[in-house]
């Protein structure tokens, strides 16, 4: 089958061993993985923001140049968050019939990669390996807007090798939010330590997520406080073939 | 602290307000706890009840019913409620209502009055008005009394003394009810608390209460509570007079079997209150012999006009989603500056009073969405969150200051970035060339104007060498495609 990546913005910039990673398990399983270059970003940084006139291009831009693709691969929640809940807002508010149809038509074709694998391809052994100790910390969107249930557990639960731990109140905010982080960093900074906290707890030596943003956040104050612990996209521990030395 | 929703609206801005609540470790501890003790017996009672759902969606669907129609159901209920025997009053804001309330007591000849459940009387500060004009208002809720005796604020739309320990408490009452040997003990402080009480329901002849229901087919007013202070309230005294915000209104006295299965669960994690006061006008010879119904609106109606707007007046004031909002257990309430705190309180208080006194709150949320997973009347919170933004944002943008904010700028930038793949893969050059002024030991520690929020209490791994596209492009162009084989 052929799949379309969006990779996300931020993944695309910071994070492109995420990308590579989802390449890797996609043509793994003997799918053809296609990355339109025209993409951008979906626009949920300016609409969580407030900035909604702003998002309506941007939006605008991802239907285009996903509009004709059978099948879209989107390794972060919030930004599948983004467009399930407020793409047909967004379209309706541009008063725009022939928008509003595009994005009403793909919008069941847009798959946040658990999703893909698990429902959509019927897959939850993709072939990996990874002996090591790992927890999983359940993003907002994924747990609240995409219901992803125990999608990406499944997947982790199939990897050779893999010991699952589960976070104290793992459901709780990492405190991230986007610009939340710069316009209250007191209040997140807050939030992040409790869930940082939690995440020592466990002694997991890998914490993994469905979104980097998240993962990014809890980097940020594991590396400050010196943690040795490593944060991972799901794809990442998914592609891994590492061995029992 | 000043209170947002009302005329003085001096609080200081949420992110500011947050970091004293955040330097104390007291109330810290205080709201993690309480909160917790809450959300988990909240989620055993939903865990237990079939068809949560079900009347979740049920709630919504009467509250939004009743609010396309409220015209018509105001009426309803004041007909019906002047036939019981009770009279209504209306009241356009906070300074008719309280105009009323004081011409009332003045009338039965009144210097003093008990409360209870009265939340809607804060929200118009009718303690300072009843003050103002020489009438010493009485809080009995114990809850409130405690924020009243100690000269605080209420910090939880539930639980308004959330924010204090029971050894905070007993230096309250040691003080203002001159036991300067009270011990901290549950039974010794509800016994403190109960003497203290009852001699004011005994003496005092003019209660206030508020109301959780009004019922237009039947014109009655319900009050659901724990203590029984308030049965006293609303049985007790000559004259009752209830404060009621126009949303309360249900339809029908069946409604109430979808509300009083929803609300305790919610608030307190009870199956049922301990008592669920109803009351329908004036009986002779039995409770007050004077009923009065104040119906007030204070910045309701400029909530009707749109359908998201709309949803914010749903609330029943349960307080779950203080309890499960991870904002909010960092803070606890007064940070809001608004009586109402708390997920519920960063939409209310903003539409309820003007957008301008409230700016920062519609921003004090992640958006976890945990607030809408427990709500029981199902608000959208998140999403009515993000379009307040966009009116704060717009406002914003009318004005010089806001137009060349780093926020405007920064956005406005970054929409132009992601308008192109052209501008957008020359950011990402840029970003990997700026970078290298802030970096240190492979780290991003210390980073200037709105992103040094960020480093502050994080770390910033600087963009790679390669962004995923030149990764993309770079194999692609290492693949033999069909156009570079040699033709035969």
């Amino acid at each position: 089958m052929q799949i379309a990546l969006f990779v996300a913005c931020y993944n695309d910039t910071l994070f492109p061993q995420t990308g590579i990673a989802v390449t890797n398990v996609l043509e793994r399983l003997g799918h053809t993985v296609t990355f339109p270059l025209q993409q951008t970003c979906c626009g949920q940084m300016h609409y969580n923001t407030g900035f909604h006139r702003e998002a309506a291009p941007i939006v605008r831009r991802f239907v285009q140049t996903f509009a004709n693709e059978e099948v879209v691969c989107v390794p972060s929640s919030s930004c599948v968050a983004m467009m399930r809940e407020h793409y047909e807002m967004i379209a309706e508010a541009e008063n725009d019939p022939a928008f509003l149809a595009d994005v009403r038509a793909l919008l069941p074709r847009i798959f946040e990669l658990s999703e893909l694998l698990v429902n959509y391809l019927g897959v939850e052994d993709v072939g990996a390996s990874f002996p090591h100790s790992v927890a999983y910390h359940p993003s907002c969107h994924s747990v609240r807007v995409l219901h992803l249930g125990d999608k990406p557990i499944r997947l982790l639960h199939a990897v050779n090798g893999l010991k699952l731990i589960d976070i104290p109140n793992k459901e709780q905010c990492c405190g991230f939010g986007g610009t939340f982080a710069v316009k209250n960093p007191d209040v997140s900074g807050a939030m992040l330590a409790e869930k940082q906290a939690n995440i020592l707890s466990t002694g997991a030596e890998v914490v993994t997520a469905v979104d980097n943003s998240c993962l990014m956040h809890i980097y940020g104050g594991l590396h400050r406080a010196s943690s040795q612990v490593r944060t991972l996209h799901l794809a990442e521990i998914l592609a891994s073939q590492e061995r029992a030395q | 602290m000043s209170i947002r929703v009302g005329k003085t609206s001096k609080a200081p801005d949420f992110p500011i307000a947050a970091v004293t609540a955040l330097e104390n470790a007291q109330l810290r501890q205080n709201v993690h706890h309480a909160t917790e003790v809450i959300r988990n017996k909240r989620a055993l009672r939903v865990r237990e009840t079939a068809d949560w759902q079900e009347l979740r969606n049920a709630a919504h669907d009467i509250k939004q019913h009743t609010l396309k129609h409220l015209d018509h159901y105001l009426i309803e209920f004041e007909r019906n409620c002047q036939q019981a025997g009770g009279t209504v009053h209306w009241a356009r804001d906070a300074d008719e209502a309280n105009a009323i309330a004081i011409g009332l007591i003045q009338q039965y000849g009144g210097e003093e009055v008990i409360k209870v459940k009265t939340m809607t009387s804060d929200e118009v500060q009718m303690n300072v008005a009843l003050e103002k004009a020489g009438i010493t208002p009485h809080e009995t809720d114990l809850a409130d009394m405690i924020v009243q005796l100690g000269e605080d604020e209420p910090s939880h739309i539930v639980v308004p003394a959330l924010h204090k320990n029971r050894f905070e408490i007993r230096d309250i009452f040691r003080k203002k009810m001159s036991l300067p040997h009270l011990t901290a003990e549950p039974e010794a402080l509800a016994g403190a608390a109960r003497q203290y009480l009852r001699e004011r329901f005994m003496r005092v002849k003019i209660g206030i209460s508020g109301a959780n229901f009004a019922i237009a087919e039947t014109g009655s007013v319900c009050v659901v509570e724990s203590e029984g202070n308030g049965r006293m309230c609303v049985t007790l005294p000559d004259v009752l007079i209830t404060l009621v915000g126009i949303e309360k209104i249900i339809p029908t006295f069946q409604d109430l079997e979808v509300f009083l299965q929803l609300l305790p669960r919610s608030a307190t994690g009870e199956r049922m209150n301990p008592y669920n006061s109803l009351w329908t006008g004036v009986r002779k010879g039995d409770g007050p012999q004077a009923f009065h119904v104040i119906l007030l609106d204070n910045g309701r109606t400029k909530l009707m006009h749109s359908e998201m707007e709309r949803e914010t007046l749903d609330c029943i004031r349960c307080g779950a989603c203080l309890n499960a909002c991870p904002v909010y257990r960092e803070t606890g309430g007064h940070a809001y500056g608004s009586i109402y705190s708390g997920p519920i309180g960063a939409i209310l208080s903003p539409q309820l009073n003007s957008l301008q006194y409230s700016r920062t709150l519609p921003f004090a949320s992640s958006l976890c969405g945990a607030c809408y997973e427990v709500c029981p009347v199902k608000i959208n919170i998140p999403e009515i969150l993000i379009h307040l933004r966009g009116r704060v944002v717009r406002d914003d943008q009318k004005t010089i200051s806001g137009t060349f904010s780093q926020m405007n700028l920064a956005m406005k930038g970054a929409a132009l970035v992601f308008g192109s793949r052209r501008r957008y893969e020359a950011a990402q050059r840029l970003g990997r060339m700026g970078q290298k002024l802030f970096e240190k030991n492979g780290q991003l520690e210390h980073l200037p104007g709105m992103a040094g929020g960020w480093t502050r209490f994080r770390d910033l791994r600087p963009l790679p060498k390669q962004a995923f596209r030149d990764w993309w492009k770079a194999r692609e162009a290492a693949r033999p495609s069909p156009e570079s084989e040699p033709r035969p």
